[in-house]
């Protein structure tokens, strides 16, 4: 790790000029840490100065008004996971926090962090590797070993995404509110995640002197299904292979509208409308979630080492939709 | 002649007691390498190779010497040397804090040429390929042969053959502590090593021929151990380079690798392709055994691995060598080249009682050497172990169960020698207070020699064992034992131990006899008293006796008393496993271990070890890879997120059976972890009906081979 200053924000204001409006890796941002210290550790990163986001009052407050949900950026996932009215009526938000990590990382990482988190590809992560995504040339994964990589959405990075909320918070509709030197603007999650073919160095629309300060989730109707669905080599402290967030609206088994999101299958939280036009309107049978899941994946472009994904990917989604229709 | 006695008399030995250090373990109170801290002591760092294959042609420390706060650097390598892997040493650095000394690497100036490398065990095998070792050709090991019998006159007699190639991925030790010293020069001269080692006298004996120094000079230590698994026997690169900076610093220095180092560096399990083709009777023999086969333990080689293993084959021939790779070299682990080669002789052994339409187990139990000891027990075990698991539940026909979750039993086997051996030495004292202590060289790497010392004293003393001072993990004491590996531990101490506790107390006997009016053969100790056979009125407490000692001290040596200890030892394990065929995920639901123990000392501690080397074995059939990148020729997961190991969620419900086989001590450090990956693969086969012959069994294997199986 190299020396850098680090400050304590007092108040969301602050944060954009404290950011210094620099240049990304000069100044960067710190909350639960699980990510960033990694970098820092490892020299992926060397910045010179931090700014602690965890000193501001309010950040960390879940709140619920008439229309939607509103959870601060400090707010950390086991509280997430253990909320019980966010268990009942944000089953998928829920159910993917507890995905995250090990309850160690649960207790400190927050939904922010969760969202902005960068990519775990090991390419990415070696300090020696100048890879395209660190300004290099190539993305070594595309040629290279690329087992964990994307099957869509892919190039000229191929990066997953490695949140599990952001595709359940997508399917749940929500909003970020993000703060910059010119004031704060709400913007859409599924506008937030960019895919490298339009900023290969970044995941997010974040410019270098803006933070999440906010996570806004609309609030469900009464028929409102949700669930994230996610498949590790490992039951704790791994990534997802692949994962489902659905939210539908049913109607017994008929599913009104679905929303279907996947993680750690493209360098974005991916969303199928492929699978969502399969679903939209039909009982869901077995043979329906099938087709959704087949739909899916019709245009995955796999890798040499990744085409286990396809098959992984349209199958939990066949099981992600029986899922929603059963009980 | 020493015996232990029947099972019935014993009062400790094969109860369930409590490690002795396991509360200081447990509230850290404990003491390990890494806890070690010294006045004025230095922290140190090694610079690594981050390239795969240079040549090294300037190397300048002086920018690094001359930050403020480092103490010492040395160079591990000169210019004109080669870098032959990632991580490879280059130079070491000692400041006052780890992070002036990370900052002193980076002064560091090493200019190199890089050279070709590869890091792809098949790669490295092409004409084309770079040659990385100038005394092997196309960068491989002259092969070793051992045949049996007639190869051809086997195929001819035999009525079902099966031809496959199995291979497995090279393992890291991952040890918990990660390797590293302290280390303390005095003004005479004489240097202290705290060491997190297996073999306290060995790593000794290497720092004084590195220093040139009289044996006596040095003192090594390891009170407490995290782990080394064959890995920790000698000071390494990392231990001369930290004694040097402590030694050019003028302070203590301490350097433990980081977790990194330890991938790349610190050994491992080569890896294993083997090409078999064998051959069976109708009548349920195996009679013809062909094997090709190599491994890359790195740059070093040593890649063994066994084959044709536990089952009798008249006709066999086995022709194996080591490939080299620019990668980290080979060290012991686990039972080197048993796991790797029980994997694909008990796959093999399932092919070929499918072939026959054979029950597997049942084509096992017809293989057996009838003179071995180990077939007889094997024998028993099968029985044991099929009974536990409920072999009977198995699917007939391989991928029959319904629903996409889908469930299987397998088996496998092990063998392993853990005999010890003579050379041990060790004090056992009893003073006039009554206090009693053992004394001896070797080491506790976590096994619970400590405490087994203390229950044979104990047992024979009629003490407790908290009542036994226990000293191990020190040459000071000049009492030297061998290294803690291949499970030789309890095999070469607990007889020594044992006739040195006979012959203390036939000393405390004759002194008390005269008091009791009695001949010491009709002495008895039990329940911290001392009494007459005859008349258990006649009695004085253990600590009236000792008082007749006087000023005197009893102090005895052992014999390590063959009689006491045996080797050669079987193994069997059934595992039930639950195959999620839409996701590729394996979970195991049940793993029973039936090994043979000769005569269980501690029954908590080995169970501890069956358990412990079961989930290892768990982790390698599983989880671990190291990955080479073929781009960088970097070891691409040299941590603990992609190097993946079994965690707590991955652990199922374990059935470790402890059989009492006679009544010898014998080491199962390292048996237990043999039959598991074999047996896994062989309950994945159970339940899909495909079988998958490579090492990690991960999701893409599995969906791949039920895709290739639809197809």
């Amino acid at each position: 790790m190299e020396q850098f200053t680090y400050v304590n924000a007092t108040s969301v204001e602050q944060v954009p000029s404290l950011l210094d409006g620099g240049k990304w890796g000069e100044t960067m941002i710190i909350a639960g840490g699980t990510d960033l210290l990694g970098e820092l550790q490892e020299h992926v990163e060397t910045p010179k100065k931090l700014v602690n986001l965890k000193t501001i009052p309010g950040l960390d407050e879940i709140k619920e008004d008439d229309s939607e949900l509103k959870i601060g950026a400090l707010v950390t996932l086991s509280e997430i996971a253990a909320h019980p009215m966010i268990r009942m009526r944000y089953t998928a938000l829920a159910e993917a926090a507890h995905a995250v990590g090990s309850p160690q990382i649960r207790n400190v990482g927050t939904i922010g962090g969760n969202l902005c988190q960068r990519p775990r590809c090991w390419y990415y992560r070696d300090a020696t590797v100048n890879c395209l995504k660190k300004g290099g040339d190539i993305c070594l994964a595309e040629e290279g070993l690329n087992k964990y990589h994307a099957i869509f959405g892919g190039g000229p990075v191929y990066i997953v995404h490695p949140s599990d909320t952001a595709p359940a918070l997508i399917a749940l509709g929500a909003h970020v509110k993000i703060v910059g030197p010119n004031g704060e603007k709400i913007v859409d999650l599924e506008e937030f995640f960019v895919l490298p073919e339009n900023n290969p160095y970044r995941e997010n629309i974040l410019e270098p002197n803006e933070v999440v300060t906010e996570i806004h989730v609309p609030k469900p109707s009464s028929n409102m299904k949700s669930c994230y669905v996610k498949v590790r080599e490992k039951g704790s402290i791994d990534f997802a292979l692949a994962s489902v967030a659905a939210a539908c609206e049913m109607d017994g088994m008929t599913c009104r509208e679905a929303k279907i999101v996947l993680g750690g299958v493209a360098p974005a939280p991916w969303r199928s409308k492929a699978a969502e036009s399969v679903l939209n309107g039909k009982r869901i049978t077995e043979s329906v979630a099938k087709q959704a899941g087949e739909a899916a994946v019709k245009n995955a472009q796999p890798l040499n080492d990744n085409e286990y994904k396809v098959t992984l990917t349209r199958n939990i989604i066949s099981r992600t939709a029986t899922m929603m229709a059963a009980g | 002649m020493a015996s232990w006695g029947e099972a019935s008399e014993s009062r400790l030995i094969g109860k369930r007691i409590s490690r002795l250090s396991g509360a200081d373990k447990v509230t850290g109170k404990a003491k390990y390498t890494f806890d070690i801290n010294r006045p004025g002591m230095l922290y140190g760092r090694i610079l690594r190779s981050e390239v795969a294959h240079a040549q090294i042609t300037a190397l300048n420390l002086s920018e690094a010497e001359a930050l403020p706060g480092v103490k010492a650097v040395i160079p591990l390598t000169e210019p004109g040397k080669r870098i032959r892997y990632h991580g490879d040493e280059i130079a070491a650095v000692a400041a006052e804090t780890a992070e002036i000394a990370a900052d002193a690497l980076k002064l560091i100036q090493v200019d190199y040429e890089e050279l070709p490398f590869v890091v792809d065990v098949e790669e490295a095998m092409q004409e084309d390929a770079p040659q990385i070792r100038e005394d092997w050709p196309g960068n491989q090991s002259k092969p070793g042969v051992r045949e049996a019998g007639d190869l051809e006159a086997g195929f001819a007699q035999a009525d079902v053959e099966v031809e496959a190639t199995y291979h497995a991925a090279v393992q890291t030790h991952v040890c918990l502590e990660t390797h590293g010293h302290v280390a303390e020069w005095d003004d005479d001269g004489n240097l202290t090593v705290w060491a997190s080692t297996q073999a306290v006298f060995g790593t000794r004996r290497d720092f004084a021929r590195h220093f040139n120094i009289p044996e006596n000079k040095v003192r090594v230590i390891t009170e407490h151990m995290g782990g080394g698994f064959g890995s920790k026997f000698g000071p390494g690169a990392e231990g001369r380079a930290v004694a040097e900076l402590a030694r050019k610093a003028g302070k203590p220095v301490k350097l433990m690798l980081t977790r990194a180092a330890e991938h790349l560096v610190s050994g491992n399990r080569p890896s294993m392709t083997q090409h078999v083709r064998a051959g069976a009777t109708k009548a349920g023999k195996l009679i013809a055994y062909d094997l090709r086969g190599y491994g890359t333990g790195g740059f070093a080689g040593g890649a063994g691995f066994t084959g044709p293993y536990v089952y009798h084959v008249p006709n066999y021939r086995a022709e194996k060598f080591a490939v080299a790779i620019n990668a980290g070299n080979a060290r012991a682990l686990r039972a080197p080249g048993h796991p790797q080669g029980a994997f694909a002789m008990d796959s093999l052994m399932d092919e070929l009682a499918d072939a026959l339409g054979l029950d597997p187990l049942a084509f096992r139990r017809m293989n057996g050497d009838d003179n071995e000891r180990r077939n007889r027990i094997r024998q028993q075990e099968y029985t044991i172990g099929a009974q536990e698991i409920g072999w009977h539940r198995r699917n007939a026909v391989p991928g029959s169960g319904e629903g996409p979750v889908k469930r299987g039993i397998g088996m496998g086997c092990g063998l392993w020698g853990g005999g010890g051996g003579g050379g041990t030495h060790v004090r056992v004292a009893i003073r006039p207070d009554g206090s009693v202590e053992a004394v001896t060289g070797t080491q506790d790497i976590g096994t619970g020699i400590r405490t087994v010392i203390a229950i044979i004293v104990a047992e024979e003393f009629g003490l407790q064992p908290e009542d036994i001072e226990v000293k191990v993990g020190d040459t000071a004491p000049e009492l030297p034992s061998g290294g803690s590996g291949g499970s030789q531990t309890i095999g070469s101490v607990a007889p020594v131990i044992k006739t040195a506790a006979i012959a203390a107390k036939q000393k405390l006997f004759e002194k008390v006899a005269p008091q009791l009016q009695t001949t010491p053969e009709e002495l008895r100790a039990s329940d911290g008293k001392i009494y007459v056979a005859s008349d258990r009125m006649k009695t004085v407490t253990w600590q009236q006796a000792a008082g007749q000692l006087g000023m005197e001290t009893i102090s005895e040596d052992g014999v390590w008393d063959e009689e006491l200890r045996v080797g050669d030892v079987a193994g069997v394990q059934f595992v039930e496993v639950e195959v999620d065929t839409e996701t590729g995920i394996v979970k195991p639901i049940k793993i029973v271990a039936v090994q043979d123990c000769g005569m269980v000392v501690n029954r908590l501690t080995t169970e501890s070890q069956i358990n412990g080397a079961v989930i290892m074995g768990l982790s390698y059939a599983l989880f671990e890879d190291r990955i080479m990148d073929p781009q960088t020729g970097r070891q691409i997961n040299a941590n603990l997120e992609d190097y993946k190991v079994a965690g707590t969620m991955e652990i199922p419900e374990i059935v470790a059976i402890a059989y009492d086989t006679e009544r010898k001590v014998t080491g199962i450090g390292e048996p237990p972890t043999i039959p598991t990956a074999g047996a896994i693969a062989n309950a994945v086969h159970n339940a899909l009906g495909v079988r998958i012959r490579e090492l990690p069994i991960t999701p893409d294997k599995v969906l791949k081979a039920l895709a290739e199986q639809k197809a």
